[in-house]
C-alpha cells in the first residue's frame, strides 16, 4: 500500500509538471465542459509512468516530458504518398492547418469542419462525440495521453458522413519544425449506411499526439489507411477510439517506417450485432533508437461480430517492437469470431519483439484465436533464392516483403495498397548496398 | 565443364565425413547420371556444389568452366551457370512465383553484366515456356511452390531451369514423388534443354527416369565416392540386381 501511494505521488508530480503553464482552450460551453472533464481524467489517472503495467514495454518518458525532444527535419523528403490518387487533401504543417495547401472541403456525402471552428459553436453534433468515445475507452485501461489530447487539442477535422463518399479524405501531415509539439483531434460520425475512406500520411511533428474518434452507425463502413513518416526522428502517440453499430464495418491499416518512438493505440467497441472490425499494421524498424508499440483493445458486446488483428514487424540493428492486444468478449456476445496474430521477423540478434496477447471471454459460444511468433529469416528459403542467383541482400528484401504481405492484404483498395508497397520498397532500397 | 577433383566434405555441426574423395568430370552436351544407395552422399554433392551452408569442404576442388565454384557465394555460382533442381523445392509464402523468377533472371543478368529483361519480354518468354510444361497462369501468380502438388513443384523447377538457361544442370531426385505422366512431362522439359553446350548431372535412385532422360555416362556412388562408372547399361544392371553385386565387386 505504502509503495502504491508513493508511486501515485511520483505520477502526480510528473502530471502536474506536464500540466504547469498549460491552459485549457476556451470555446462554446459544451467544448469547455468536454475539455474540463478530460483534464479531470488526466489528473485522476496521472500520466503514464515507466512502472505502469500498460507501459511496461514502452518507456513513456519522452512523451510525457514537458517539451518535445528535437527531431531533425528532412530537406528532401519523398513526394507525398498517394498524390495522384483522387482525394480531398487536407494539410497540417506541424499540427497547424494549412489552408493554402488544402483542398476546398466540399465533397458530396460528407461535411468537413475544423475543430477550431466547431468548438466555438454553441450547438453542434460533435458535442456527443468529442471526448465521448475517448472517455469510454478509459474504462478498462487508462489512456491518459488521449485525455490530454481531448483537453488541449485545438484543431483537427470534424466530419459528418451522410452518404457513400466517392473519394478518400487524405490528411497530409508535414513536419517542418525541429521542436514542434503537435496535437490533433479528429471526430468522424458516419450515418447509417454511409461509407468513407480516411487516409493519413506523414511524420506530422517532432512530437505528435493524435486522437481519432469514429462513430460508425448501423450498416456504415469506415476505411482507414495511414503511413507514419519514414526515417524522421519523430515521436508519436496516437489513439483510435471507435464504436460500431449493427452490420457496420471498420477497417484500419497502418504502415510505420522508422521514427524514434511510436505508440499506436486502438480501442474498438463492437456494440451492434454482425459488425466487423479489422485492424492491421506493418512496421519496419532499423536501429536501436527505434521503438514501435501497437496496443489494441477490442470489446465484443454484441452477437455474431468478427474482429481481426494482424500485426507484422520487421526489426533490425537493435530495433524494438511491442504488441499488446486484447480481445474482451462480454457476457452475451455469442458467436463472436475473434482472430489475433502478431509476428516479428528479427533480422539480427540485437533486435527484440515483446508481445502480450490477451483473451478475456465471458460468453460460451465463441471462436477466438491468437498467436504470436518471433523468428529469423528462413534459411531454406534464403538458400533457394540464392541458388537461383538472387543476392543475399535482395533475397532478404523479398522475404521481408513476403513476411509483411499478410498485413498488406488487409488493405482492400489495390491502388492504395500499391502505394504502401512502393513506400516499403523505397525504404528497403535506401538501406541496400 | 564441371570438374570435381578429390572432393572431401564433412558436416559442419558434427564430425562426420560425407564425401570421401569424389572425382567427376561432366563434358558439355553430356548427361551424367549418379545412382547409389541411400546415404551414399549424392544429395550432399549437389548441395555442396550449389553452395548450401552447413557443410565444410576439407579437401579437393570443384570448378565450372575453370572457375573455382567452392569459393563463390551460392548466387555467384548460379550466375556462373550452375543450377540445382531441388529434391524438395522450398515453399516461399508471400513471394509470387513470377516475381521470384523475374528477380532471379535479372539478378543473374546483372551479375553477368548483361541487360535486364523488360517486364513485357519476360512475360512473353515465361508464358511460352510455362505452356510446354503445362503450367497455367494461375500457378505463375501463386506464391512460390505454396500449395503446389509434388508434380507441380517439380515442373516449376524445370520452368526455372528453362528460364535461367544454365550451363550446368544438377537434378536431385527429380523423379521422386512423380507419377508416370508427370515424369514424362518433366523429362520432356529436361530433354528440350539438352544441347551441345549444356551439361547435366542427374541424381536418381531409379532406372525409370533414365528411360526418359537418356544418360551418356552412369556413375555409382557409395560411401562418399564414385565406385563405378559405365554406360547406360550400368543403370539397367542396378535396376535388375540392386547395388549389392556392384558394391561387392568393388569392395
Amino acid at each position: 500500500m505504502a509503495q502504491s501511494s508513493k508511486m501515485l505521488q511520483v505520477k502526480q508530480d510528473a502530471t502536474e509538471a506536464f500540466l504547469a503553464g498549460r491552459t485549457l482552450p476556451t470555446g462554446a460551453a459544451w467544448a469547455n465542459d468536454a475539455r474540463a472533464d478530460a483534464l479531470a481524467r488526466v489528473r485522476d489517472m496521472g500520466l503514464p509512468h515507466g512502472r505502469d503495467e500498460y507501459w511496461k514495454f514502452t518507456k513513456p518518458d519522452s512523451l510525457v516530458q514537458r517539451d518535445a525532444p528535437n527531431a531533425a527535419v528532412f530537406q528532401n523528403d519523398e513526394a507525398p504518398l498517394w498524390a495522384d490518387v483522387e482525394s480531398l487533401k487536407i494539410v497540417f504543417v506541424d499540427g497547424v492547418f494549412d489552408a493554402d495547401a488544402s483542398d476546398d472541403f466540399t465533397l458530396e456525402g460528407l461535411t468537413i469542419e475544423r475543430l477550431t471552428d466547431v468548438a466555438e459553436m454553441d450547438i453542434h453534433w460533435a458535442k456527443d462525440l468529442y471526448g465521448v468515445l475517448e472517455a469510454r475507452g478509459q474504462e478498462a485501461v487508462c489512456r491518459p495521453l488521449a485525455a490530454v489530447n481531448t483537453a488541449f487539442a485545438t484543431d483537427g477535422i470534424v466530419v459528418h458522413v451522410t452518404g457513400k463518399v466517392s473519394k478518400p479524405v487524405r490528411l497530409v501531415y508535414l513536419h517542418k519544425s525541429e521542436t514542434s509539439d503537435a496535437m490533433l483531434h479528429h471526430c468522424i460520425k458516419l450515418d447509417e449506411g454511409s461509407e468513407v475512406t480516411l487516409l493519413e500520411t506523414g511524420p506530422a511533428a517532432a512530437r505528435f499526439n493524435k486522437t481519432l474518434e469514429v462513430d460508425v452507425a448501423d450498416h456504415a463502413k469506415f476505411n482507414h489507411i495511414r503511413v507514419q513518416g519514414r526515417d524522421h526522428e519523430r515521436r508519436a502517440v496516437t489513439g483510435i477510439f471507435t464504436r460500431l453499430g449493427t452490420e457496420s464495418a471498420f477497417k484500419s491499416f497502418t504502415l510505420t517506417m522508422n521514427g524514434v518512438l511510436t505508440r499506436n493505440e486502438c480501442v474498438i467497441e463492437l456494440t451492434g450485432d454482425d459488425a466487423i472490425a479489422h485492424v492491421a499494421g506493418a512496421c519496419v524498424g532499423d536501429g536501436d533508437d527505434f521503438h514501435h508499440d501497437d496496443t489494441v483493445f477490442i470489446t465484443h458486446d454484441a452477437v455474431n461480430c468478427e474482429s481481426r488483428q494482424v500485426f507484422k514487424k520487421v526489426l533490425r540493428n537493435g530495433a524494438t517492437g511491442v504488441f499488446q492486444g486484447k480481445i474482451l468478449v462480454k457476457k452475451g456476445a455469442q458467436k463472436t469470431d475473434g482472430y489475433q496474430i502478431s509476428q516479428s521477423l528479427l533480422l539480427d540478434d540485437d533486435s527484440q519483439f515483446l508481445a502480450k496477447p490477451e483473451l478475456e471471454i465471458y460468453a460460451d459460444d465463441v471462436i477466438c484465436s491468437h498467436g504470436s511468433t518471433t523468428g529469423a529469416i528462413d534459411e531454406e528459403a534464403m538458400f533457394y533464392l540464392q541458388s537461383r542467383g538472387v543476392p543475399k541482400a535482395e533475397a532478404t528484401d523479398l522475404l521481408v516483403l513476403a513476411f509483411l504481405a499478410e498485413a498488406l492484404e488487409e488493405i482492400e483498395d489495390e491502388t492504395l495498397a500499391e502505394g504502401i508497397l512502393e513506400r516499403l520498397e523505397g525504404w528497403l532500397a535506401r538501406r541496400a548496398s | 565443364m564441371l570438374e570435381i577433383k578429390d572432393l572431401h566434405v564433412k558436416l559442419e555441426e558434427e564430425d562426420k565425413q560425407i564425401l570421401k574423395g569424389v572425382n567427376l568430370t561432366v563434358e558439355p552436351g553430356k548427361v551424367h547420371a549418379i545412382m547409389g544407395p541411400n546415404g551414399s552422399g549424392k544429395s550432399t554433392l549437389s548441395y555442396v556444389l550449389s553452395g548450401k551452408g552447413g557443410y565444410e569442404v576439407t579437401g579437393g576442388s570443384a570448378s565450372l568452366d575453370g572457375d573455382e565454384l567452392l569459393e563463390m557465394e551460392a548466387e555467384e555460382r548460379a550466375a556462373a551457370g550452375l543450377f540445382l533442381a531441388f529434391q524438395y523445392p522450398v515453399e516461399i509464402p508471400g513471394v509470387g512465383n513470377m516475381t521470384f523468377l523475374r528477380t532471379a533472371v535479372n539478378a543473374q543478368r546483372k551479375a553477368r553484366g548483361e541487360e535486364e529483361m523488360s517486364a513485357g519480354e519476360f512475360l512473353k518468354v515465361i508464358r511460352a515456356k510455362a505452356k510446354t510444361l503445362k503450367i497455367d497462369a494461375e500457378m505463375l501468380k501463386r506464391p512460390v511452390n505454396v500449395g503446389f502438388s509434388g508434380g507441380e513443384k517439380k515442373r516449376n523447377e524445370i520452368l526455372q531451369m528453362a528460364m535461367l538457361e544454365p550451363k550446368m544442370c544438377i537434378l536431385d531426385e527429380t523423379d521422386s514423388g512423380l507419377d508416370v505422366d508427370a515424369m514424362k512431362l518433366v523429362s520432356e522439359g529436361v530433354n528440350a534443354l539438352r544441347d551441345e553446350g549444356r551439361g547435366f548431372l542427374v541424381i536418381t535412385h531409379y532406372q525409370r527416369l533414365l528411360d526418359h532422360i537418356k544418360p551418356d555416362v552412369v556413375h555409382i556412388m557409395a560411401d562418399g565416392r564414385i565406385v563405378k562408372t559405365g554406360g547406360p547399361e550400368l543403370a539397367l544392371e542396378v535396376e535388375n540386381n540392386g547395388y549389392a553385386d556392384i558394391l561387392a565387386e568393388v569392395a
